[in-house]
């Protein structure tokens, strides 16, 4: 038994003892217990230090708006750094380290830091640590950044598996505490799909802390029992414990972080660590409580100074005492209830400073002292001592400080509802002046989504009895008649009262208001003094309620010290807005499965394994995988691409074109329609013909270009770029759903359909044609396509070049493609075939000037910046872009064309992207283009680029100049074609 | 509790055009949104409003546009108790049966894979992919399963 | 994530499983070629951009395949009505 654990009672289970380390010492503790439960059972109040300052802090609660006790748990790569004691559950073995102190956390270097206290208040960032220049990035900030902050950042690549899961209910309850319970039980009753989700290990919320509580004639605990069971017998309830709704999004989309294995001391191994739940409900009733506030007086944040309903709830739920000799600081009801049970504990009662001059509620003969605050403490890791000190009427009383020594301070300054999830689905609090909380506001059209419902102390309702009944009723299906369900409960103390603001009397310095981020009331009141009037502005300047705490405990206090400063009402200085998540969420959780592999979908072509096999290099182009080039054994990139190169030019290359983009269009207004699409003539292309096509946006820009080929009058094969087919397909069935949908035809994807195999160069006829059944390749012309049989399968056959050699496209059905390229490679190797890649292809091609659409336009290009005017249909009254081609803009003079860019044969290629000037280059000097593809060409033995340079045409011959890292080098503008000008090859 | 396994690899195609409702190799072509039509081996999947996939169709006699997509994509078989909660791991689909009774099909996604879900019976799934987009739906699918302790049959 | 209601497949979708595609109700000018050149780059560029609803084009992209339009609030986020393309734009409260 450790020193401060009850001998009876709490909801742990003393069958088992659990061993663990904190900053490497050993203790025990419970199942059942909390990280902070075991160690205040231990005696241990000490559990970090404080961001800025440094100074020593414990638990001020004992739950998810804990702003100090934040440890990591874990070594190595499980390392999770700033991790709440509060909710760090108890397992054999766990091992848990305090943060942002050296050496250790009782003697901490960094607590000099609070000599430089004055240094550091509202905005220092912006003032002090200015001179001399660059100093701040230099020296000061990186030396503050050392000295601030949380825990540190795990040392290796996560090791283990989270998932994700959509969900869909009919009602999302948040929070099982009474009112959520009772939401649930009542949404549920007919059948209905309901989601009851809470943040802790157990449900029951408040109802774990009420030891004298009688739900109709239940114990609390016993009754949450019996409510549990029903709920879990019903076959549409889903209850998900250690589940935070950390997010509510449009349309009751909300995000639900469940932890699945953190509280296991040996998780089976490959289950997920946490599930990411991505839950659409019909309903939301939100019941998310409300989080007690602290008052804020001189040195509030000792170790041993706790929310008075948090040392309740040690008690009663892990019982354990959080100290021996209390004072509480009291200004709200529901601290009677803490006195009640602390005192019946065996924790003597010191002394209750009541701020209020009247208390009307029951008091248990416990020595109350009204119209009393507390205005300070002493202690250096445990408070020792509280100062209290007589208030009279509004004004701070004459009366003298006196020193009441405790071990334990308790304050009760009032409860504020949590809005966070509320406000993050859009919904707008408006102030209750009277109890001085913000309160959800009625959900107005556009204001708030449908179906969003909040109930019990999330909106001021407070009380068990009307809390079980607000639950109800909001759980209730909507329509039907409320049943005005009531609830017998006797025995607990509701909260009634509370305060805001700086204590009366108390010094602003050191009298903290947001733990997390030490920020102080006298930070708050400089921020004004300094001319800040929003509180948007202020949590900014001071970092009050900012970062993972998100303003749990703070942003009232806040709010009432800065209305107070500004001398006005609370609501007309605003509330901040919350944003999600509600406690931090791991990246991991986010990212789910799609990590590694399963990051993107790799696509690779059905060729893929022959060019693995082969020793192929691989590049990304989108998701797929593509044969960059196919090195021999120890052989350079660059020498392989020109071997393949020469391959193509002099024998034969064999290339995987898969990944092309292409589209079956059907109909018999198929010409009609491509007619609209396309610059070029469609109608008098005749069946087994193709055409090079040119796309363009309606703006008269290129979007896209690729071969069709007319299979029949009714039948076009459209070919699109790797990169494009998606774009073309949708901006296709844009034009042929709206504008053009009197027209009779149909758009089918086959980009999967076929696997495309290209066989280019001088040889290709003599290899192709021992395979092809159907077709006479003697009078198969340049631009023809047949359907027919390839080495035994069916077959669309393309005579079509993308190299400048006699070439062909086979397709086959894509589960064929590896047997055909392996008959066509079997058929070539007596005629030299050699396999290229994607890089060999883009040299083959910017050595004819065929571009590349996306390398060679940026889509400010027209055909005839390009030199494609010869693509467009003349005759044809409209297609998509033409209108725009005659903008006075698109007919100016200045245009970027495509030229070829000869630098001398030695030098290195041009980089892709340099720009291009008229003269050397020198500063100030405007760039008149930019190269857009640049390579060493093998078979012209010297570099080529092709590029976009203003009246290029008109500069051919002329001499331009590209700056490159080692200087400039000059280049003469030529004519887009390096090779084969006349196209005499595309015969073999 | 659910396995997946590559369902027969029969003929498909694309019909395309004002279809609905009219008789096709013993089936009605579905006329109503995300509806399947089955008749023996052949079935056909309503996937927009002039849009079907036919499987096992040998041939298809029509008016209307057909494209031969039997290469196109890869047909799975998924089918367990639990079928339902792994497609819930990437399918952004209510897969209830009430929102998505036996013999709904659509086309949806699976994380980041476009597919076509189609429901043949309580707890069994036929799910059509675009065949380089198949590895990574088989693999998602088996991460899924394995982090949520979903096994197969024999596990 | 939003939830679209699919006009064509008449039930609610994910926002996933949906592109967005400009704004609704430009028809492109039946003859091109006899619009001037200021309304030429009206057509081609000038947009809404007001607080409020506004009609604008979606497909399903991941669905049916089908272009819809949809009025949604620009403030609220939230999709008051869709319907089909080529449909007149409905009167809904806003």
């Amino acid at each position: 038994m450790t020193a401060f654990r009850l001998p009876s009672g709490g909801r742990i289970d003393r069958g088992r003892t659990l061993r663990f380390r904190f900053d490497g010492r050993s203790y025990t503790g419970y199942p059942g217990d909390t990280l902070a439960s075991a160690l205040l059972a231990n005696g241990v109040h000490l559990m970090g230090r404080s961001f800025k300052y440094h100074r020593p802090r414990g638990p001020v609660s004992a739950g998810a708006e804990e702003p100090n006790a934040l440890v990591a748990v874990g070594a190595g790569a499980r390392h999770t750094p700033n991790l709440r004691a509060t909710q760090v559950e108890l397992y054999d073995g766990l091992s848990a380290t305090s943060q942002n102190r050296w050496p250790s956390l009782a003697f901490d270097a960094g607590a000099a830091g609070g000599l430089l206290a004055p240094l550091l208040g509202a905005g220092f960032y912006y003032k002090t640590f200015m001179a001399p220049g660059g100093a701040w990035h230099r020296l000061y900030e990186p030396a503050i950044r050392r000295a601030a902050g949380l825990g540190t950042v795990p040392g290796g690549p996560d090791p283990d598996t989270y998932t994700q899961r959509y969900a869909h209910c009919d009602v999302l309850v948040v929070g099982a505490g009474p009112a959520g319970l009772a939401a649930a039980l009542a949404a549920s009753a007919n059948g209905a799909r309901v989601f009851l989700v809470d943040e802790q290990a157990e449900c029951g919320g408040g109802l774990l802390a009420e030891p004298e509580a009688l739900i109709e004639g239940k114990a609390a605990a016993a009754w949450l029992a019996e409510a549990l069971a029903a709920l879990a017998a019903r076959p549409g309830v889903t209850i998900l414990p250690r589940t935070t709704a950390f997010g509510c999004f449009a349309q009751n989309f909300v995000g639900l972080a469940e932890r699945l294995t953190d509280h296991l001391a040996a998780p089976l191994p490959g289950l997920a660590r946490e599930r990411l739940w991505k839950l659409r409900a019909g309903r939301v009733v939100l019941a998310t409580g409300a989080i007690e506030r602290p008052l804020v007086f001189a040195a509030n944040d000792r170790p041993g100074i706790m929310l008075a309903g948090a040392a309740r709830g040690y008690l009663a739920r892990w019982a354990v005492k959080p100290g021996t000799r209390a004072v509480l600081a009291v200004a709200d009801d529901s601290g009677y209830a803490a006195a009640r049970d602390l005192a019946r504990a065996g924790v003597a009662i010191a002394a209750i400073a009541e701020l209020r001059p009247h208390v009307a509620c029951e008091t248990f003969g416990l020595p109350v002292r009204p119209a009393t605050a507390v205005v300070g403490s002493i202690g250096r890791l445990r408070v020792a001592a509280a100062d209290l000190r007589p208030i009279g009427g509004d004004s701070v009383g004459g009366g003298g400080v006196e020193r009441v020594p405790c071990d334990l301070l308790l304050m009760a300054g009032g409860w504020t509802p949590s809005l966070h999830l509320f406000s993050q689905a859009r919904g707008k609090p408006v102030f209750d002046a009277a109890r001085a909380m913000y309160l959800p506001g009625e959900h107005r059209p556009g204001e708030a989504p449908d179906g969003l419902a909040s109930a019990g102390a999330c909106r001021g309702v407070f009380g068990l009895a009307a809390c079980l009944e607000d639950g109800y009723a909001a759980g209730e299906a909507r329509g039907g008649p409320a049943t005005g369900r009531r609830f017998a409960v006797s025995g607990d103390l509701p909260p009634a009262g509370g305060f805001e603001g700086l204590v009366p009397g108390s010094p602003a310095r050191k009298a903290f208001v947001d733990f997390q981020n030490d920020v102080q009331a006298a930070d708050i009141t400089q921020a004004v003094r300094e001319g800040f009037r929003s509180i948007e502005h202020v949590k900014r300047y001071t970092t009050t309620g900012m970062a993972t705490d998100q303003g749990k405990t703070s942003n009232i206090n806040a709010l009432a010290i800065a209305a107070g400063a500004l001398g006005r009402p609370m609501p007309a200085v605003g509330l901040t807005t919350f944003r999600m998540p509600y406690t931090p969420v791991t990246f991991g959780s986010f990212a789910g499965h799609a990590r590694g592999e399963l990051f993107e979908p790799v696509r690779r072509t059905p060729m893929h394994a022959w060019a693995q096999a082969r020793g192929a290099v691989f590049e990304d182009v989108g998701q797929w995988q593509r044969a960059h080039h196919f090195p021999a054994p120890g052989e350079a990139a660059a020498d392989a691409v020109a071997r393949e190169c020469r391959a193509v030019r002099q024998r034969a290359g064999l290339f995987d074109a898969s990944t092309l983009g292409k589209i079956e269009v059907v109909g018999p207004d198929a010409a009609a329609f491509l007619d609209r699409l396309y610059t070029n003539s469609w109608a008098r292309l005749a069946p087994g013909r193709c055409r090079y096509g040119l796309m363009l946006n309606e703006a008269g820009f290129v979007m896209d270009d690729g071969v069709v080929g007319r299979l029949a009058a009714d039948r076009f094969h459209v070919t699109t770029t790797s990169s494009g087919a998606a774009a073309v397909l949708h901006h296709m069935e844009d034009y042929l759903q709206t504008e053009f949908s009197d027209l009779r035809c149909w758009l089918t994807s086959v980009t999967e359909q076929w696997a495309v195999i290209a066989v280019q160069g001088p040889r290709a006829r003599a290899i192709v044609a021992p395979l092809v059944e159907g077709v006479d390749l003697a009078a198969f012309a340049h631009m023809s396509v047949a359907e027919c049989r390839v080495a035994g399968f069916p077959a669309r056959l393309f005579r079509v070049s993308f190299t400048g050699e006699l070439g062909f496209e086979i397709n086959v059905p894509a589960g064929h493609g590896q047997a055909v390229w392996e008959a066509v490679w079997a058929q070539g190797k007596a005629h030299g075939l050699e396999p290229y890649g994607t890089e060999a292809m883009h040299v083959l091609r910017a050595e004819k000037g065929y571009i590349v659409v996306g390398q060679d336009t940026d889509g400010t290009v027209t055909p005839d910046d390009l030199g494609l005017s010869w693509a467009i249909g003349k005759a044809k009254p409209d297609f998509v872009g033409r209108r725009s081609l005659t903008r006075p803009d698109m007919l100016a003079e200045g245009r970027m064309q495509l030229v070829g860019l000869l630098t001398d044969a030695a030098s290195a290629p041009l980089e892709e992207g340099a720009q291009i000037t008229a003269a050397p280059p020198r500063t100030g000097m405007a760039a008149i283009g930019h190269v857009t593809s640049a390579y060493r060409s093998a078979t012209l033995g010297r570099p080529i680029a092709l590029a976009l340079l203003a009246d290029g045409r008109a500069r051919i011959g002329q001499t331009v100049h590209i700056p490159m890292p080692g200087g400039s080098l000059a280049a003469t503008v030529a004519g887009p074609v390096f090779h084969d000008p006349e196209g005499a090859r595309l015969d073999g | 509790m659910a396995d997946l396994t590559p369902a027969d690899p029969g003929p498909r195609h694309i019909l395309r055009g004002p279809a609905g409702g009219a008789a096709l190799g013993g089936l009605i072509v579905p006329d109503q949104p995300c509806r399947a039509a089955e008749a023996g081996p052949r079935a056909a999947l309503w996937l927009g409003p002039d849009e079907w996939l036919l499987l096992g169709f040998a041939a298809v006699e029509t008016p209307f546009a057909v494209v031969d997509v039997g290469h196109r994509s890869l047909g799975f078989r998924l089918a367990g108790p639990r079928a339902a909660e792994l497609l819930a791991g990437g399918v952004p689909l209510d897969l209830s049966p009430a929102a998505f009774p036996v013999g709904t099909c659509t086309r949806t996604i699976f994380e980041k894979a476009e597919i076509v879900l189609w429901r043949r019976a309580e707890a069994a799934w036929h799910i059509e992919v675009a065949r380089s987009f198949a590895p990574y739906l088989c693999d998602m699918i088996a991460a899924i399963a394995a982090a949520n302790g979903i096994g197969g049959q024999e596990r | 994530m939003l939830l679209i209601r699919c006009p064509v497949c008449a039930m609610d979708r994910p926002e996933l499983e949906f592109r967005h595609a400009g704004q609704a109700h430009v028809a492109r000018p039946a003859d091109p070629g006899a619009v001037d050149d200021a309304a030429w780059a009206a057509y081609l560029y000038l947009r809404d951009n007001p607080k409020g609803v506004v009609a604008e084009r979606w497909r399903h992209v991941h669905g049916c395949g089908r272009f819809f339009n949809a009025l949604r609030h620009t403030v609220s986020d939230r999709i008051l009505a869709t319907y089909p393309a080529g449909a007149s734009r409905p009167e809904v409260a806003p």
